[in-house]
């Protein structure tokens, strides 16, 4: 192959790309500011950061012991933030959107919330308003709730005044009662008078020992591992979001390329190439090399600065990301090929292509990670080759996988490219008309 | 110098060049003339290598040319009828990338672009942008762009279109000095007056087929005037390629 015009040819792309400032504007500081934009509001909790609170209002209506005691215990929750307004103002906020949930405790929960603990009492409803579109705060909330509220009321009726009361009052009734079973009103004597004795005996150690916590616990606590590089390092949002714009960028300027590959063939730059003694091969290496040195500067300066802005590293092998960086840098560049082997016009090209780069980055992961999608999406997708890109990246950096977590997303993404150039090369239609 | 025997070309049912032969020898110009659709441009780019004839043989110097790399290429120099340049780079960023293409490089490459901008004149203006560049200058740039690597045979398809007469007049004053310096020219153009003064043979083709290949005054002889002056070439022409339109 000929060296000097396959150097020419890269020295001339390179010089056009930079000659352009719009381009360089638009494939070097756009997605440096829409990567450090979603970095931010992307990048969860890590080691130092308060984590995200779900807004909850509690309109306490009954003011019960128990009541209190579910107020109480949301307020203490890590994972929610909770306010108290009044009914009318808990259901506006819901409404504008400030709000995810707002639980409503009724007149008269503690009380029968007691009573069906214990039995087959009325069960009081514990209300949920809540906005429908924030389904999973809901389902988070419902949950978070169950557990204070069955703490309260258990404790409440294990060893406080209501529960004391409620065993006084029922105890009584349950003896001279003629409709129950005489086996059946044993049992439920019994367990009550061991209730009671258990009050009696925890209010005499009351005063001699440290109090004890009373009723039903959640019998575990919780260990939360990130499951990141190592222990002691914390996820980077920045990480994914930098590849995913990046990627999408360079994705971009190598349309871009294509295109400008069907205006010098309209141009009759193409005649000029052709006249003189270099094969098609040749022509069409040079673009492949330019197309790939483009991207993978977008590449390495987009990943450069979310190193030295938001401390993004590679966990993993730096090889594993140069290679990777390097085989999407390929597969963009033969992208780009395509673009000007399949399209017709500059126009038309420039259309479908800017469809087909956003459908591409959209399904590849690359504005919102891939495991939101359906199972269906998620297998569909691997035959994008942005997700092979942004998984692999992500996997060489903060999720820190050697060596070998890179040769899959390389050898996928290199089939890509020789994919792209094959249909490329059979295609391309090297005069106007 | 250059020799075209029998070339052919369809595109489909539709036949651009039926068996063209015609030749072109050093220190001359020969004048390809021919309405639209003629075949001329056809013609043009097999003899360029862009594209493959169907039948029929290009023969630099006898040896016939064939395939993308033949080294013989380098003999042949192309200046198309579309401005073929880079607006966005320099004349010299232009000319460095053209004359690598054919593997010129360093001392050599700075020689060539000195030669071919010192006979276009565009010597001052050389690493000015060429989106700064009047109409005029680009043709001349783009003549300058198929003479880097100084070859033995210049195509000029149709070279002075749209230029004013003041760079038509000196692009005609490059064609002559290339002529004395022994190169073969092709020149095809609509412009009769353009051949008449440049051209010594002239080759007229329609519907894909040479009709006429003679000087000027052997055309010329062939149209009877009344009053027994000779005829113009444009009377010629359509003496030859009648007055019909084509679109």
């Amino acid at each position: 192959m000929a060296v000097i015009p396959l150097l020419a040819m890269v020295r001339k792309d390179l010089q056009l790309f930079f000659s352009d400032r719009r381009s360089v504007i638009v494939s070097f500081v756009v997605p440096i500011a829409i990567a450090s934009f979603f970095g931010a509001v992307f990048s969860g909790g890590g080691q130092n950061r308060e984590p995200a609170r779900i807004a909850v209002s509690i309109v306490d209506q009954d003011e019960s012991a128990i009541s209190k005691a579910i107020v109480s215990g949301a307020e203490s929750d890590k994972n929610l933030k909770v306010s108290k307004p009044a009914i009318d103002e808990a259901r506006e906020a819901v409404k504008k959107g400030n709000t995810a949930v707002a639980v409503v405790i009724p007149k008269g929960f503690g009380e029968l919330s007691g009573q069906a603990f214990f039995g087959d009492g009325e069960k009081p409803v514990l209300t949920l308003l809540h906005d429908p579109s924030k389904s999973t705060e809901l389902a988070m909330v419902r949950g978070v709730m169950t557990q204070h509220v069955m703490e309260a009321v258990s404790q409440e009726m294990f060893g406080g005044d209501q529960g004391r009361k409620l065993i006084e009052k029922t105890l009584p009734q349950i003896e001279s009662s003629t409709s129950m079973a005489p086996d059946q009103k044993r049992l439920l004597v019994d367990m009550l008078s061991s209730v009671q004795k258990f009050y009696k005996d925890d209010s005499a150690a009351a005063t001699t020992e440290k109090p004890r916590r009373r009723g039903l616990t959640m019998p575990y606590t919780v260990d939360e591992e990130a499951m990141t590089a190592g222990s002691n390092i914390a996820y980077n949002g920045y990480a994914h979001s930098f590849a995913g714009m990046a990627i999408q960028f360079l994705l971009f300027a190598m349309a871009n390329i294509g295109v400008e590959m069907l205006l010098e063939r309209q141009r009759g730059l193409w005649s000029r190439l052709r006249s003189a003694p270099i094969a098609k091969v040749t022509l069409l290496a040079g673009k492949t090399v330019s197309g790939a040195v483009i991207s993978l500067m977008i590449l390495l300066v987009s990943f450069g600065f979310a190193m030295i802005v938001f401390g993004v590293r590679i966990q993993g092998s730096a090889a594993g990301f140069l290679g990777i960086s390097i085989a999407c840098a390929v597969m963009a560049s033969t992208f780009g090929l395509l673009v000007a082997a399949l399209g017709n016009s500059p126009a038309t090209a420039r259309g479908v292509t800017t469809l087909a780069v956003l459908m591409m980055v959209m399904l590849g992961g690359a504005w919102v990670p891939t495991f939101i999608f359906p199972a269906w999406l998620q297998q569909f997708t691997l035959i994008v080759p942005v997700r092979w890109a942004v998984d692999g990246l992500d996997a060489m950096t903060w999720r820190g996988i050697g060596l070998s977590g890179a040769l899959m997303p390389v050898a996928v993404l290199l089939a890509f490219a020789a994919a792209f150039w094959t249909i490329a090369a059979s295609r391309f239609r090297w005069t106007e008309g | 110098m250059l020799t075209i025997q029998h070339l052919r070309k369809s595109f489909g049912p539709l036949v651009a060049v039926d068996d063209v032969s015609f030749g072109v020898e050093r220190g001359t110009l020969v004048g390809l003339l021919g309405p639209n659709g003629a075949g001329k441009t056809t013609t043009v780019s097999m003899i360029a290598g862009l594209t493959t004839p169907d039948k029929g043989d290009v023969l630099v110097e006898g040896a016939r040319l064939s395939g993308d790399t033949d080294p013989k290429k380098r003999r042949i120099g192309l200046v198309p009828q579309d401005l073929a340049l880079y607006e966005e780079l320099s004349a010299r960023a232009n000319l460095r990338f053209f004359g690598a293409l054919y593997s010129l490089s360093g001392g050599a490459l700075d020689k060539a672009i000195g030669n071919a901008v010192d006979l276009v004149g565009l010597s001052d203006r050389v690493n000015d942008r060429v989106a700064t560049y009047s109409g005029g200058m680009k043709r001349r740039l783009n003549l300058a762009a198929g003479l880097l690597h100084d070859p033995d045979v210049l195509l000029l398809d149709e070279p002075t279109v749209g230029v004013d007469p003041q760079s038509r007049n000196a692009i005609f004053d490059n064609l002559e000095t290339l002529k004395a310096r022994g190169k073969a020219l092709i020149y095809t153009t609509h412009y009769m007056e353009e051949v008449e003064r440049l051209a010594d043979r002239i080759v007229v083709m329609d519907h894909g087929r040479v009709i006429a290949e003679d000087t000027l005054e052997g055309l010329q002889s062939r149209v009877a005037v009344v009053g027994g002056g000779k005829a113009t070439l444009e009377s010629v022409f359509l003496t030859l390629t009648g007055r019909s339109l084509r679109d």
